[in-house]
């Protein structure tokens, strides 16, 4: 393969794992725009959406088959039952500690992430699971670069995903309300907007597209096991970080770049694979010295 | 009243130090090896609650301290050869050269962006321990040998027990004395209110840096006895959920409290071993314990008049 050939193919396989990570991203700046919460469970939410995708992909294909049919449905029942999820999980352990010390919020994350962790670790004796899906691995070829379908419809996806987001947040009278809930939450009350269901909402909206991203990191890669949802937490976080946390086009913008650098990393001397986690928190390390505010942020003076 | 209360918490303690030092003439080594880790997680959990309790910084990665501590005597004792009591000053050297260069720059973050800087530490010096030579790749380093002690090797539960007892010992009085110090005001004044405390003189970010730095000395100290007690270290003794442990031990027992953290070190050990027919779902049932605490006693188990 030429120098050229590499690039295209590094590109491809960086623009889906960055597509994965802004997904996840997207979950994290979402919250902690809203209520300045950290959600450590954020990363085991991704990895829980892909086993209730699992389990409903295996209720459906009887009926649906293993084709994209069958996957579309059973996305959408697991985004939404993974939604609720979200949103049970913000009643029960974040809703009580809204007003705690923020050490304490954070360790209740810490705790609930610990909690989904375990339980699908026991339920699957910590095994892989294999995705029942049967996609074939054909794909367009340009010269040596090879890419499959599956890998442009789950770009293609997590795009419309996007958009989809996106109109919701600046064109709907909930995303506008979102949106003001960032900004004063207390004025929002007092002009009249429901602050709680918002911020459930949020939590739904959240949970749902990291489960999205989960069920399509199963097709992606055919298995998933529970303990999946760890590192793409905490790789999401760095790209949410990258872009600017709170900011919802930078979730988006770091979590590619994330993915491009980590797909360019691989390729540079020196630094092969097996270094590449290191490359990612190197980068979140280095980010957080020099530009605590990410790409996309805005500088936030810390109230007294 | 108050007064007659506290001879009485004191007879309480100093029985109980006779019954730990006592135990060894009775007990078997199932018994002596199970209280060896607890007093080995009393030691590591006192040394992050200097951390997380006293200057309220949470850190997520603390095993990467230990894991210093752990691998500076292994390399030394087995690669060079040194004397395994000559290499506890170059772990609690490199550990607290860790805990500047994890520290320094991060201070400065916010609380939630220190947390994970941390975890990702923790988990650099895992994955750096695992792909490099001299640490012995995947599989880590093995036949570490047994020190000796005024000509005694230290092969026996016994002896092990009694070393992590001394230590353990050795933590409690320091975190007592830190307690009450300049410096351990300080850290709990940062802890309250950071601004106040910066306006009031208190160097925040040198403050912080030494709780960093004086959490990992515990955590480097505790890795090298621990390397020696086991004769084998492996990166995956150092994962994640071992900082998390560590974490659970402080919080459970209650942050900031020296009987509340040793009592946390406890449950940490006893739990499992108590509940052993749980099986698999033991870590679940002790993350389940951990959010009730959290949302129900969110100041840990241990009473705040008697800490």
């Amino acid at each position: 393969m030429s120098t050229l050939d590499i690039f295209f193919q590094q590109l491809a396989n960086g623009l889906i794992l960055g597509s994965f990570y802004s997904m996840v991203a997207l979950g994290y700046t979402m919250v902690y725009g809203i209520i300045k919460l950290l959600n450590f469970a954020h990363g085991d939410i991704y990895m829980v959406g892909g086993f209730v995708g699992l389990i409903t992909l295996s209720l459906l294909s009887p009926f649906l088959g293993a084709g994209w049919a069958g996957i579309l449905v059973a996305m959408i029942i697991s985004m939404i039952l993974v939604g609720l999820l979200g949103v049970l999980i913000q009643r029960i352990a974040y809703v009580p500690m809204l007003s705690a010390p923020r050490l304490s919020i954070l360790i209740t994350a810490l705790a609930v992430s610990m909690v989904l962790y375990n339980f699908v670790m026991s339920m699957t004796s910590g095994e892989y699971k294999a995705f029942p899906v049967d996609l074939g691995y054909e794909g367009l070829e340009f010269g040596n670069v090879f890419i499959t379908y599956t890998q442009i419809i789950l770009v293609s996806s997590t795009a419309t995903l996007m958009l989809v987001l996106h109109f919701f947040i600046s064109k709907t009278m909930y995303g506008k309300a979102m949106r003001a809930i960032a900004i004063d939450q207390d004025a929002c009350r007092l002009m009249g907007i429901n602050v709680k269901t918002i911020i459930a909402m949020t939590f739904f909206v959240g949970s749902a597209l990291a489960c999205a991203a989960g069920v399509m990191a199963g097709v992606y890669y055919g298995s998933i096991h529970f303990f999946m949802g760890f590192l793409i937490g905490l790789k999401a976080f760095t790209a949410a970080v990258i872009g600017g946390i709170g900011s919802i086009p930078g979730a988006v913008l770091g979590g590619l770049i994330l993915g491009l650098l980590e797909a360019f990393g691989t390729q540079l001397p020196f630094i092969g694979s097996e270094w590449k986690d290191v490359f990612a928190f190197a980068i979140l390390i280095l980010l957080l010295l020099f530009k605590p505010t990410g790409l996309l942020g805005k500088t936030e003076i810390e109230r007294m | 009243m108050l007064e007659k209360n506290k001879i009485k918490l004191n007879n309480i303690y100093a029985l109980l130090v006779v019954v730990v030092l006592a135990m060894p003439l009775v007990a078997n080594n199932y018994v002596l090896n199970t209280f060896s880790d607890v007093w080995f997680y009393v030691i590591v959990c006192l040394g992050l609650n200097i951390v997380v309790g006293y200057a309220g910084l949470l850190d997520l990665g603390y095993a990467a301290f230990f894991a210093v501590g752990a691998y500076t005597t292994a390399i030394l004792t087995t690669t060079f050869d040194m004397n395994f009591w000559l290499t506890i000053p170059f772990a609690m050297l490199f550990a607290g050269i860790s805990g500047v260069i994890i520290g320094g720059p991060t201070l400065r973050l916010r609380s939630d962006y220190l947390a994970i800087v941390t975890l990702g530490f923790g988990e650099i010096v895992r994955l750096t321990a695992r792909n490099l030579e001299i640490t012995g790749g995947s599989s880590g380093i093995y036949g570490i040998e047994r020190p000796f002690f005024f000509g005694i090797e230290m092969n026996g539960s016994i002896h092990f027990y009694y070393a992590f007892l001394m230590l353990a010992f050795l933590a409690i009085f320091v975190s007592f004395r830190l307690q009450y110090s300049r410096l351990g005001r300080a850290w709990q004044y940062v802890r309250e209110d950071e601004d106040a405390a910066e306006a009031m003189g208190i160097n925040r970010v040198r403050v912080k840096l030494s709780a960093y730095v004086i959490g990992a000395v515990f955590g480097g100290v505790a890795g090298s006895f621990f390397a020696v007690k086991m004769t084998a270290i492996s990166p995956e003794t150092f994962m994640f959920t071992q900082s998390i442990l560590i974490l659970l031990g402080v919080v459970i027992g209650g942050m900031g409290k020296i009987p509340g953290v040793i009592c946390g070190a406890f449950i940490l050990v006893l739990f499992p071993e108590i509940f052993r027919f749980v099986g698999d779902m033991r870590l679940l049932a002790f993350a389940v314990i951990m959010l009730i605490i959290m949302l129900k006693r969110p100041q840990g188990l241990w009473p705040s008049r008697l800490g």
